[in-house]
């Protein structure tokens, strides 16, 4: 039986980047440690010396480096909620 | 009417584009308050396109394979100057710059895409029931989901709307609705169908496919929106084979590998019997069925659960309130963690919160190994299953789902129970194996029932000539559910 405490499920969201309200820390606290109990089923295989499988392609995925045709700037700022436009860059709160 | 037959009257001049597009477009208009299986219809730009189409048609030059055949793209894959949502709020008003590759297939070989359909936000779901946009509702009973998460698509095959949908599957999400609502949906192999503007979910996973009546017809979509696309990496250089002539009608010598262990606990005795009487009618055609054992089938749930969540978390780590989608309103003091927390915590859903949670959790220091790398170590022991049996059967056949479709609101409170659903279908995504769900009875209230192939990799030939054999013999697929 897996137990997640609300700490726990704080720290979950900041690495998550989510800010999440009282009740939906309640809510994924007792939610999360269901699912975990779950899927903690596949702990009764054994699997020592088993590879682990990432994808199930049986080739590189890696391609020449040349240059391709791409997006314009203004396309795509088109979509950015605050932009400087005539900059051609993306707007976010002072960093520094 | 199937996308084959509507392309070979236009192609004739029996029918012309735009009178196929008025059609389809007035159909969507009486059915959608009731189904409610579109973000979008683009009814302009289609009967432009369709008026284009035909005119093109008039100067004698040769036609694309779809010319004039209305389609329906799931609102995960972007189209060029069409908003393009997820069924998220955090995509609220996107629109995006350039088209999937699938898009652009479908168009170059003559389609004309009548709407963007509704899904679980971000594909994460197996009823419709987490769109941003509200539930779609399954044409064969409006209390009832469609599955999910491709049930905009599925539904509006299922009411006649268009003939051809495209979905997106990663543990289920084309053919469990296409079960569930008495359609064929087709996932093929990992890798087979470019995945180059489809919003990424779980990106070992993910494969797009089409949702029809037909078999024949999935047959035709496939052909033209598979092969390799220099736009995605993970896309396969294989060569696709001409799928209309391996329909031979032919299946005598076929070797069905059924999992009975595996079919045992949690199944509907009616999709049972229906599955039975589907093997049945197989055999009858000279196909051999043979007793097959999946050992590590049963653990393709939680396995699932961990990659495909683990994956999620890292994927949608861009939606992040900078380049695109909903910005929280700022605050003076306001920082950059804020805008990102805040906007994030406003623009996903539920469900989508659940597995990003989950996803940070399995990978994150301390967790890795007992989680993650356990649950791609059990995939491995998965894909082991599949290779064995490979070597003895040419397809595997098992119930797409358990049960046929539950009540909208049934088991939304239970994230379990939901998962729960694609027992049957995970597997697929995680050994990268294509699959196809085929339409084989109803439940004694008239909810369709569907059964599932899995094949070798590359080999959607053999399961689009099986289905089609089956469907030549059958005429589930041929009913429309009735609208009083």
């Amino acid at each position: 039986m897996s137990t997640l405490t609300q700490k726990d499920v704080k720290r979950i969201a900041e690495l998550a980047r989510l800010e999440l309200t009282a009740d939906e820390l309640d809510l994924f606290t007792r939610q999360l440690g269901g699912i975990l109990t779950y899927v903690e089923q596949i702990n009764s295989l054994d699997t020592t010396g088993v590879p682990p499988t990432s994808h199930v392609l049986n080739r590189p995925v890696d391609r020449d480096d040349v240059l391709q045709p791409s997006l314009s700037r203004e396309d795509l700022l088109g979509n950015a909620p605050d932009a400087a436009r005539e900059a051609g860059l993306f707007k976010v709160p002072r960093v520094l | 009417m199937t996308a084959t037959l509507l392309a070979k009257q236009i192609a004739s001049g029996e029918a012309t584009a735009v009178a196929v597009c008025e059609a389809h477009l007035e159909r969507i208009i009486a059915l959608e308050p009731k189904v409610s299986a579109f973000n979008t219809v683009t009814a302009e730009r289609a009967l432009d396109r369709a008026r284009s189409l035909d005119d093109h048609q008039r100067t004698g030059k040769p036609l694309g394979p779809l010319h004039g055949v209305p389609v329906a793209i799931k609102d995960n894959m972007c189209t060029a100057g069409v908003p393009t949502t997820a069924s998220s709020k955090i995509l609220r008003g996107f629109v995006p710059p350039y088209s999937a590759t699938v898009v652009e297939r479908l168009e170059a070989a003559g389609a004309v895409m009548l709407g963007k359909t509704n899904l679980d936000e971000f594909a994460m779901g197996s009823s419709t029931e987490n769109s941003a946009l509200g539930a779609t509702k399954n044409p064969w009973d409006l209390e009832r989901t469609p599955g999910g998460s491709s049930g905009g698509s599925a539904a509006a095959v299922a009411g006649r709307m268009v003939p051809l949908a495209l979905g997106s599957d990663t543990g289920g999400s084309i053919r469990q609705p296409a079960a569930l609502c008495g359609i064929v949906g087709l996932k093929p192999t990992y890798g087979r169908v470019s995945r180059y503007g489809l919003m990424a979910f779980a990106s070992s996973l993910d494969q797009i496919g089409p949702l029809t009546c037909s078999v024949a017809d999935a047959a035709l979509a496939f052909q033209v929106i598979g092969g390799h696309d220099g736009h995605d990496a993970t896309s396969s250089t294989e060569a696709m084979p001409d799928l209309l002539a391996a329909l031979t009608g032919e299946v005598k010598g076929l070797r069905i590998g059924v999992p009975k262990a595996f079919l045992g606990e949690g199944v509907d005795a009616p999709v049972l019997a229906a599955f039975d009487e589907a093997m049945k009618t197989l055999a009858a055609r000279g196909a051999t069925l043979v007793d097959i054992e999946l050992p590590h089938a049963g653990y393709g749930i939680p396995v699932y659960y961990l990659i495909a969540t683990a994956e999620a978390s890292s994927n949608l780590a861009r939606y992040d309130g900078v380049r695109y989608g909903h910005r929280t309103t700022i605050e003076k003091d306001d920082t950059l963690l804020t805008m990102y927390e805040r906007s994030r915590d406003q623009g996903f859903g539920a469900e989508v919160k659940r597995r990003i949670m989950l996803g940070t959790y399995v990978l994150s220091a301390g967790y890795y190994d007992a989680y993650y790398l356990k649950a791609q170590q059990v995939r491995t022991l998965l894909r082991r299953d599949f290779e064995q049996v490979f070597a003895s059967v040419d397809v595997v056949a098992t119930p797409t789902t358990p049960t046929p479709a539950f009540k909208l609101g049934e088991k939304t409170s239970d994230p379990i129970q939901m998962y729960l659903n694609d027992i049957f279908t995970v597997s697929a995504n995680l050994t990268g194996l294509p699959a196809i769900s085929v339409p084989c009875g109803f439940s004694a209230d008239r909810l369709p029932i569907g059964f599932q192939l899995t094949g070798r990799m590359f080999d959607e030939a053999t399961l689009l000539r099986a289905a089609d054999v089956y469907q030549r013999d059958t005429a589930f697929h041929t009913e429309a559910p009735l609208f009083s």
